[in-house]
């Protein structure tokens, strides 16, 4: 029965990136926090991320879903190549939503880079879990 | 598929591993039966348990540890353990967070996992990930967990050298004692040696161990170390290398991994059982029965557990 008997329903694994320059992750952990409350095991992996490093993380922690939090306003130049190097690494099956400082008028592009949502900075979190609790893909469907 | 099929798929798609590791974490039969069938390629790894209490510096220790092995050209694999909390089932991994150096190198390979709740069966899903990051190569194995008693001495059941780890303060060690944590040590270490207390510490340390293994036919090095800035860990490499040696012309080896053996089989059982209970509804007709007739004295609690028992085994 340890073989037939799969952990029901095991916890999405999230991953929490912070991209970019910007020396502040106060609102990062206070979102770590709240998905873990959410029931969510999220892996936190820090500030200074770089495409490389988001994506190797991801890799080997095998997430369902990757959170990027930014308020440097680098994203028009972070997010594609994040999302160039996930792909690259073949993790194309990630969730990945963005947060943090993102004007309205730069929504559409950023979804148009594969990000499944944005979330500006007035978000709840019960937005933001909500959303990928509907929306994260199974754990390791194949390997 | 056979050892060799499963090999192949690990060299040639580094997603392979990971994914496979998120199989056997949560008892997919398609990882577990890989599992078995990697079963074989295992034991060629030197698994280092590596437990003390919160906030000591286990990971940043780890992240230089990482460092001096790479030097030495060995590949490397981390299995961080954290706790999930009892009442959401949600979990911080933070230990991450200290070893993003290496994020460029093939030959290191990190992954943080949650108790989830598991207890005993926390124990059996943790060698089972060691097993198949040592059939995947790894010939360097290093676990973490949080060590505060019970649970930090389940490390003990399944690393080869235990590295016990303590910072400055005299509160550390007299609880080190207390929570028994110094009998499942092969190497102690004070780290954060760069503050102020560390020498009276490896001093409490030195004098407590001298009690707590009055006849051991090795002495247990304590080392100070300094996980921030590096110094003292090429001497804790040096001891881990040592404690592998020692382990290797004492036959020690051999001993050990025989009573993990029997460790992780009971830890199987165990959890095998659990599952089963946690298939028993609290208000299934069977217990609700059971209780009635312990309640009305018709049947003792021991004659009721064994009834209960035999319907699982039998349902
Ligand atoms: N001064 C000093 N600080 C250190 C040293 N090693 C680690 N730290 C700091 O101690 C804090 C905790 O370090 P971690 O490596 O996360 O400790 P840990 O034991 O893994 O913590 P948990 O996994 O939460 O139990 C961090 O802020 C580190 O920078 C050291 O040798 N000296
Ligand atoms: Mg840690």
């Amino acid at each position: 029965m340890l073989s037939a008997d799969p952990h029901p329903r095991p916890p999405i694994r999230v991953l929490i990136a912070k991209p970019g320059l910007d020396g502040h992750d106060r609102g990062a952990k206070v979102l770590v926090r709240a998905l873990r409350d959410a029931g969510f095991e999220v892996i936190y992996t820090g500030l200074f991320q770089t495409p490389e490093m988001i994506a190797s993380a991801a890799m080997q922690e095998d997430v369902q879903v990757i959170g990027l939090s930014i308020l440097s306003g680098a994203h028009m130049s972070l997010f594609p190549r994040i999302m160039n190097e996930l792909r690259a690494q073949g993790l194309d099956g990630v969730l990945v939503v963005a947060g943090g400082t993102i004007p309205k008028s730069d929504i559409p592009a950023i979804k148009d880079l594969g990000i499944a949502e944005v979330f500006g900075p007035g978000a709840q979190f019960s937005a933001i879990i909500d959303f990928i609790r509907s929306h994260a893909p199974a754990p390791s469907p194949s390997w | 598929m056979t050892a060799q099929d499963i090999l192949e798929r690990l060299r040639g798609d580094r997603r392979a591993l990971p994914r496979l590791a998120t199989l056997v974490e949560n008892n997919d039969l398609r990882g577990l039966e890989a599992l078995d069938a990697l079963y074989g390629a295992t034991g060629q790894a030197h698994v280092v348990g590596i437990t003390g209490p919160p906030g000591v510096g286990k990971s940043s220790l780890i992240a230089s540890l990482v460092e001096r092995i790479r030097a030495s050209e060995r590949r490397v694999a981390v299995l961080a353990v954290d706790p999930s909390s009892p009442l959401t089932g949600g979990a911080v991994l933070g230990d991450r967070i200290r070893m993003m150096g290496r994020h460029a190198d093939p030959d290191v390979f990190v992954r943080s996992m949650a108790s989830r709740g598991r207890q005993g069966g926390l124990a059996w899903t943790t060698a089972s990930l060691v097993h198949l990051l040592d059939a995947a190569g790894f010939p360097f194995i290093l676990v973490e967990t949080v060590g505060t008693g019970q649970d930090g001495t389940d490390i003990a059941s399944l690393a080869d050298t235990v590295m016990v780890v303590q910072a400055p303060g005299l509160g550390d060690g007299v609880q080190a004692i207390k929570a028994g944590l110094l009998e499942v040590g092969d190497v102690v270490v004070v780290n954060k040696s760069d503050q102020p207390g560390a020498g009276d510490t490896i001093r409490l340390l030195r004098s407590a161990f001298a009690l707590a293994h009055p006849t051991t036919a090795r002495v247990v090095p304590i080392l100070a170390t300094t996980a921030v800035d590096g110094a003292g860990v090429a001497e804790l490499l040096a001891a881990i290398d040592d404690h592998a040696a020692w382990l290797d012309s004492e036959g020690e080896r051999t001993h050990r991994r025989e009573q993990r053996a029997r460790t992780e089989v009971l830890a199987g059982i165990r959890a095998a059982l659990d599952a089963k209970l946690q298939g028993l509804p609290h208000d299934s007709g069977a217990l609700r029965a059971a209780v009635a007739r312990v309640v009305n004295k018709e049947q003792s609690p021991r004659r009721a557990v064994a009834s209960i028992l035999a319907a699982l085994e039998d349902p």
